[in-house]
């Protein structure tokens, strides 16, 4: 890990590079912004920690110029701004780094660097220019990317560095990123760290948005936390602890581990052997894996996203063809496609929490009755006769779900996309786990679900286990796989590289098996 | 954006679409030198001023519900079905050959045969494009719309070629048994008290409305209907939860290849008689302008049909009695698709700001 930055004389004599001063901002009756006050040291980096829906896009919205504040002043470097665009915003030195890039994919790096900063009529002297000065702030901070190549073809990590040169480009001595690791491997998170450390040693100031705790005590110098749309406190990160900061973000006392006792597996439940699937363009995704998960136990699949988990749950799902063998409870079930779907699966005893609750999960548009019936729509007790659905007693079945998981608003005729992360999380958890299925396959349980419905999920999650059930668990946070899983087996590149128990392994070893460095001691699973 | 409330949303802003329709149909009336007061008058008048006026009306607004009904179970699905005027034309053909086939002794026999053929006849022209796109993803846009000219040349060589009788001038079939002939308004015990001479609108009209009730008791109340809105609201969530995309495809084209189809009970078998070419008159496309005003709900549905049934035969009265070209309607009922279907937004936009500080009182 990086040492956090230590010289604080210059930024004793330094007006403030950053300074809010009573922002407030509401939409309609909803108050996004109260009252907020921030001041951020040039060579700092700022962090801003909130719940999803605290405040902290809004607030940055309006630093770079896409909302207009209700009250309050912006001062940049002591200076009062009108930041009315993102132009001005510019202008004044602040970048933005956006959760969702905003590149042009058919263009190539050097291309989206100077979209909008062309300076003449003709590209090639801009060009010429931009690949000067891209080859100078590579080698500045650590930021390499190819500048001929096109966007379309960069990872995601290298994407987000071209988002940053973008930035630097234009001069911005503040930058402003929002959940930058959200889509990264934890390699590529580290190197952004990296990046990030390099840009304070040269001056220039940082505010990174996010609610991971861990980021927050990695990289950052001070912390503001907010909740409600109001800044409850803003503390410095090395005086502050993770528990402290996620009490601040739920106002009450959070769990950040649930206490779980040792597993009692059982039978086995779930047997797979020498599976493979190859996708549409004929691409091995999963390369022949043998696993088995016994009753009474969580196996967690630890490893960076694409390595082929998605699709190991969308087979046992019954939604991709594949081949091998899978029995569930003794049995052979059908990996063709042919003659099985999600619904015979759900018949055989596997529930699923998919990995996308927007895309597979759940149907956005529909509400929340009626998303609890989702894949279930065929059971006997949601019939009125043969032909008609009991759409009463769906709901009834809803309100009691609603009230046993605590989703809010407790509310079954509101839609899906109305409800947080957390609580259409929930709405999802509980079609599943009422069902009271053999083996729940959980993918990514807890991304973009808030600290305080962290702790609720995983309080379910083992509960279910403590029932004698088998859970199959995804996920890429590799905090939450420690926490959970009672056997750890983890993945790349479509094969399993190895197995462990959590009590006999850490993550810097997990992490370079996620990363495909297999070791000699590796057990034969 | 501003959410409108549910009253602006499902009436105020249609409404407001209308008006602007209208404000810049009169406009052009104006323009070529037509009066647009007395237009309207004529419209109003010749619409619903009499017995005579609902009679058609009424008649255009039945064949307008089974065409938009049929393109509202396909949206549902995520489905465009722009063939609703071949299903239409080749639900003509069914109920032709059903009524020709026997001497019917009773319309209350010959109509439940005749919806079968209707229905069979338009829900397999709807096949093959819905096959196409279930196993083969070929756009289901561009296949029904190729399958529109396929029905009505197939339409035109059976009448000229196989169904006209020997010696008859013009390209129809026969003219169906008295027993098949379905009673109008003006034959009907108690609605022949208003309606004295002879209007087009008849039985099917009750038809019309029954198959809202089904249509909406599918899509809300049914699996099926389930399975087909899950399917149209996401794809991938439809597979992860085990609803067959082929089945949903399949199933939701035939049933709006068969809703659209039944509307030849109403002018082949109603009021024609007999199959002409080109039975089906447009009703088939302006279905899918009554789907996209009734907002994909039958109850919308009726009343977009039954407002595009008055311009129908609003227009036809104004075309008849003023300077107005007839042809003008045509440019009346293309405003209010623009308005009502592509320029939608912009009206919510326009009147957003009017909701937005009367929510912010009530906070």
């Amino acid at each position: 890990m990086m040492a956090p930055a230590q010289d604080t004389g210059r930024q004793a004599t330094a007006a403030p590079a950053i300074e809010l001063r009573g922002i407030s901002k509401a939409f309609g009756p909803v108050q996004a912004n109260k009252d907020i006050s921030i001041r951020v040291m040039p060579g700092m980096i700022h962090g801003i920690i909130g719940e999803n829906g605290a405040g902290k896009s809004t607030l940055m919205s309006i630093l770079y110029g896409f909302y207009k504040a209700d009250a309050g002043e912006i001062l940049i470097h002591g200076r009062e701004a009108k930041i009315t665009d993102s132009q001005a915003a510019i202008r004044a030195g602040i970048g933005m780094v956006f959760q969702h890039f905003k590149l042009v994919q058919n263009f190539t790096v050097l291309e989206n660097v100077i979209l909008g900063a062309e300076e003449g009529a003709l590209l090639r002297p801009s060009l010429a220019k931009a690949r000067r000065e891209l080859k100078r702030l590579a080698e500045e901070y650590e930021l390499e990317v190819d500048p001929d190549a096109l966007v379309e073809e960069l990872s995601v990590g290298h994407q987000q560095r071209v988002e940053i040169l973008k930035a630097l480009y234009r001069q911005a001595d503040i930058l402003i990123l929002d959940e930058p690791t959200g889509v990264l491997t934890p390699a590529e998170a580290d190197h952004l760290f990296r990046i990030l450390a390099n840009l304070r040693m040269q001056g220039k100031t940082i505010l990174l948005i996010t609610h991971k705790l861990r980021e927050i005590m990695e990289i950052t110098d001070t912390v503001s936390v907010m909740r409600r749309g109001e800044m409850t406190a803003t503390v410095t990160t090395a005086g502050t602890s993770p528990e402290e900061l996620a009490e601040l973000m739920v106002g009450r006392k959070v769990l950040l581990h649930v206490p779980k006792a040792p597993a009692n597996p059982g039978r086995t439940v779930l047997e797979i052997r020498d599976l493979r699937l190859r996708d549409a363009t004929g691409v091995e995704r999963i390369k022949g894996i043998d696993l088995t998960i016994r009753a009474g136990e969580i196996l967690g699949i630890a490893g960076v996203a694409g390595n082929g988990q998605s699709e190991l749950l969308e087979v046992l799902g019954g939604f991709a063809a594949a081949t091998g063998s899978v029995r569930m409870n003794g049995e052979e079930i059908d990996l063709t496609g042919r003659h099985s779907d999600g619904q015979t699966r759900r018949a055989r005893g596997i529930a699923h929490v998919p990995e996308d609750r927007h895309h597979l999960g759940l149907i956005l548009d529909f509400s929340a009755w009626e998303n609890i019936a989702f894949g279930y729509h065929n059971a006997p007790e949601y019939q009125k006769n043969a032909l008609l659905m009991d759409n009463a007693a769906i709901i009834a079945d809803t309100e009691g779900k609603i009230e046993r998981f605590d989703v809010r608003p407790p509310n079954a005729f509101l839609p899906a996309k109305s409800f947080s992360g957390g609580n259409q999380q929930k709405i999802v958890l509980a079609r599943e786990i009422e069902r009271n299925p053999d083996l729940l396959l959980v993918g990514q349980p807890t991304r973009g679900v808030d600290i305080g419905a962290i702790e609720f999920i995983h309080k379910r999650i083992v509960e279910l286990r403590d029932a004698g059930k088998a859970v199959l668990l995804v996920s890429v946070e590799l905090d939450e796989i420690m926490s959970l899983a009672d056997r750890i087996a983890v993945m790349f590149d479509g094969r399993i590289m190895g197995e462990r128990l959590p009590a006999d392994t850490n993550e810097r070893e997990l992490g370079l098996l996620m990363a495909g460095v297999a070791d000699s001691a590796e057990t034969a699973a | 954006m501003t959410k409108l409330p549910t009253w602006a949303d499902l009436v105020l802003v249609p409404l407001i679409s209308l008006v602007l329709a209208a404000a810049i149909s009169a406009l052009v009336i104006l323009g070529i030198g037509g009066d647009p007061v007395e237009a309207v008058k004529v419209m109003v008048d010749g619409a619903l001023g009499s017995p005579y006026g609902w009679g058609y009306t009424l008649y255009y607004t039945t064949s307008f519900i089974f065409t938009g009904l049929g393109v509202t179970v396909a949206y549902h699905a995520g489905q465009f079905n722009i063939g609703g005027e071949g299903q239409a034309q080749l639900g003509g053909l069914g109920v032709a050959l059903v009524c020709l086939a026997l001497p019917w002794p009773h319309w209350t026999l010959a109509l439940p045969a005749a919806m079968v053929g209707a229905a069979l006849f338009g829900a397999a022209w709807a096949a093959v494009p819905a096959w196409l796109q279930a196993k083969r993803g070929s756009h289901i846009v561009i296949t029904t719309i190729m399958f529109n000219y396929i029905a009505a040349a197939l339409i035109v060589y059976l009448l000229v070629e196989v169904l006209r009788p020997a010696g008859q001038m013009d390209p129809a079939t026969p003219r169906f048994p008295k027993g098949a002939a379905l009673p109008g308004f003006h034959e009907i015990p108690g609605l022949s008290a208003i309606f004295t001479s002879k209007v087009p609108a008849n039985v099917t009209f009750f038809v019309a409305l029954l198959a809202c009730v089904g249509v909406w008791l599918l899509l809300w109340r049914t699996r099926l209907g389930y399975e087909i809105r899950a399917f149209g609201k996401s794809n991938s969530a439809a597979r992860y939860a085990g609803i067959s995309p082929v089945k949903v495809i399949l199933l939701s084209m035939l049933i709006s290849g068969g809703l659209s189809g039944l509307m030849a009970i109403n002018n082949v078998m109603g009021e024609a008689g007999r199959l002409l070419q080109n039975s089906a008159e447009g009703a088939g496309f302006i279905g899918i302008a009554v789907a996209l005003m009734g907002r994909n709900h039958p109850l919308g549905v009726f009343l977009a049909a039954f407002l595009f049934g008055f311009l129908y035969q609003g227009g036809a009265e104004m075309g008849l009695w003023t300077s107005i070209p007839i042809e003008l309607r045509l440019l009346v009922q293309g405003l209010v698709i623009l308005f009502t279907g592509a320029l939608d937004t912009m009206v919510r936009m326009m009147i957003a700001p009017f909701f937005r500080p009367r929510r912010k009182e009530a906070a």
